[in-house]
């Protein structure tokens, strides 16, 4: 019941925090007077025009007022229309998010994938050539700007090479959609052809994004397992001749990834972050380009809602990952 | 051994303190190192995308500009935004952290309360939305990463000080009838120094990435400035014929960033003991 009570009093703290966050958000991008009304009457509109429009966005209310419209149609679901899309802002959010979710979660697949094994072999072969060169790498791997990264690889593997594709999720129009997410609709409806082009449209999105992210997961699960490799459990699991492997890879592995399991809840955020750099290089129709196409219109509700909807999911993953950790760490229960 | 000593003598923490040295070094000295100094402004549109050569040693751009002078010149920039943005941060972070921390209660929790607000989207995703909301400028870039980035310290020190508050030297100075502020500032706050300080070092090249990506999205200072980020995303409808025009800036932040990462782990080994156990 303790599992009950964290996730209960995490649960109590989300609407605060996402309201708190629509407040900062909210009035910071109000500060400076832009004129949204103006930019939809486009340049030939009549002074009167405006005014109109104005009135008819709510824009001639005081700041308090528009506060609490905005969050009373937030209740409900509401976000605005984007002047981009002519869309509901949610809408176009909503239908995008599977886009950045699938990416962000195969970059997470590769970034596991690649960093805890690296991590625990550059921990017990501790300074050997193997370790030194991991850490060269991994330190290398969290100076690099993740967009420069992605268009270098573009570059060399799409249009020198032509391996993967240039940009895009899939060619053509993609699986019947179920759920957004192609990999998993097209597992679905049975359509081989869209999961291999999803998987290979992803591929280079996915490595570029999760090269930083392996590169923390190493450095934490190198430490995670140094500390572990010493206590008294290990000596005893040696004396009791268990073979080095299961001893490392099965139980020093277990409690090392406690420590990793934290990093991976940050690490989901800080990809999901990143995620908007990265997709605008590979124009991936996902959240971070839907939001550097409202940067380039001037779309303040647009952003506004992006990062709303953002907050939601990192949240979420937050509260997730504190979950997940009672299970791995039955410690936090008592 | 003094800590600078200890410093110079791990490897990779002087390759750090080097980089960073450089980039000071050449953001001061610019006019003088660049060859063409003139080319931050002027073009010579008949020598547009010249690969690199003795004349040029990393090519020209679109506008027949000495990309290798436009990078010098861009350290100025970079250095700038770093600073000011990890200098206000820890500047509002610092305090409200040290005062939360201290006090704890009511006042404690809606402090940090706040510092979460923030904390909960990733920085850059917030840092968007305010500069665009400001418009594209080296100032606005300075405000949105420091607005967003000031949380980090609040937790960072905010931590330290309720585990510091509760040690005995703390009491030891409060029996002795040193006030609240007293305690706070000659007591507790350098203690919680070194986590600061290494925090800085990692936060600089934090910044740094963050700062060029919003100048890759257009957020940044408006062209010609040579800006990285921004020289990046105008390289990119010329690749991969004009490779060294993104090679270049690209390179010029990783050096800066990596830079800050070694040092900053340099000295956490120093500063930070504790820390070194498992890393080690």
């Amino acid at each position: 019941m303790r599992r009950l009570e964290i996730i209960l009093s995490r649960l109590v703290w989300f609407i605060p925090t996402l309201f708190g966050l629509v407040f900062v958000v909210f009035f910071i991008s109000n500060v400076i007077p832009t004129d949204p009304a103006r930019i939809i009457a486009g340049e030939n509109a009549t002074e009167a025009q405006v005014q109109a429009l104005r009135a008819e966005m709510g824009l001639d209310q005081p700041l308090y007022v528009q506060f609490g419209r905005y969050v009373a149609d937030l209740a409900t679901g509401d976000l605005g229309k984007s002047l981009y899309t002519q869309r509901a802002i949610s809408e176009d959010l909503l239908h995008r998010l599977p886009a950045t979710l699938e990416l962000t979660m195969a970059a997470m697949v590769v970034a596991i994938g690649l960093g805890v094994p690296l991590g625990v072999i550059s921990a017990v072969k501790r300074n050997s050539m193997i370790d030194q060169t991991l850490r060269v790498l991994s330190v290398s791997g969290l100076a690099v700007a993740s967009f420069w990264l992605a268009m270098e690889l573009q570059m060399y593997f799409s249009t020198k090479l032509g391996w993967t594709p240039l940009n895009g999720r899939i060619a053509g129009w993609g699986p019947e959609e179920i759920t957004g997410f192609y990999l998993l609709d097209s597992l679905l409806t049975g359509d081989w052809a869209s999961f291999w082009d999803t998987l290979h449209h992803m591929l280079l999105p996915a490595i570029t994004l999760a090269l930083p992210a392996a590169a923390t997961l190493v450095r934490f699960t190198r430490a995670g397992v140094l500390e572990v490799i010493n206590s008294n459990f290990v000596l005893y699991e040696r004396a009791m001749g268990f073979p080095t492997t299961l001893i490392t890879w099965k139980y020093v592995l277990r409690n090392a990834l406690i420590s990793t399991v934290t990093q991976i809840g940050l690490i989901f955020g800080s990809l999901f972050a990143g995620a908007v750099v990265v997709e605008a290089v590979f124009d991936w129709p996902g959240l971070g380009t839907y939001a550097v196409q409202s940067i380039l219109q001037s779309d303040t509700k647009a952003i506004l809602g992006f990062s709303i909807i953002v907050g939601v999911v990192f949240i979420g993953v937050n509260l997730l990952v504190d979950i997940i950790h009672t299970f791995i760490d039955p410690r936090t229960l008592k | 051994m003094t800590a600078l000593k200890r410093l110079l003598a791990d490897r990779a923490a002087s390759i750090g303190a080097a980089l960073i040295l450089g980039l000071i070094l050449v953001a001061i000295f610019a006019p003088v190192l660049a060859p063409y100094p003139g080319d931050v402004t002027a073009f010579h549109l008949t020598e547009r995308l010249q690969p690199p050569s003795a004349d040029h040693l990393f090519g020209t751009d679109r506008m027949g500009s000495d990309v290798f002078s436009r990078i010098l010149f861009g350290a100025r920039i970079t250095i700038t935004i770093a600073v000011i943005a990890v200098g206000v941060s820890v500047g509002i972070g610092v305090p409200i952290g040290l005062i939360a921390g201290y006090y704890g209660g009511f006042p404690g929790g809606f402090l940090m309360r706040t510092s979460d607000i923030f904390l909960a989207v990733p920085q850059i995703v917030l840092a968007i939305a305010i500069a665009q909301t400001l418009g594209p400028s080296v100032e606005n870039v300075i405000l949105a990463l420091s607005l967003t980035y000031w949380p980090f310290w609040a937790r960072l020190v905010y931590a330290e000080t309720r585990s510091l508050k509760a040690q005995t030297f703390v009491e030891a100075a409060l029996a002795l009838g040193a006030s609240d502020l007293r305690v706070m500032v000659l007591h507790i706050l350098p203690n919680t120094a070194s986590a600061i300080i290494v925090r800085t070092s990692i936060g600089m090249g934090a910044t740094i990435l963050t700062a060029a990506a919003l100048g890759f999205l257009g957020l940044g200072a408006p062209p010609p400035t040579p800006e990285w980020g921004r020289t990046i995303s105008e390289a990119r409808e010329f690749l991969p014929e004009a490779w060294w025009y993104a090679a270049a800036p690209g390179l010029a932040i990783f050096l800066v960033v990596m830079g800050f990462n070694l040092l900053g782990d340099g000295l956490r080994d120093i500063l930070d003991p504790k820390l070194r156990k498992g890393s080690r």
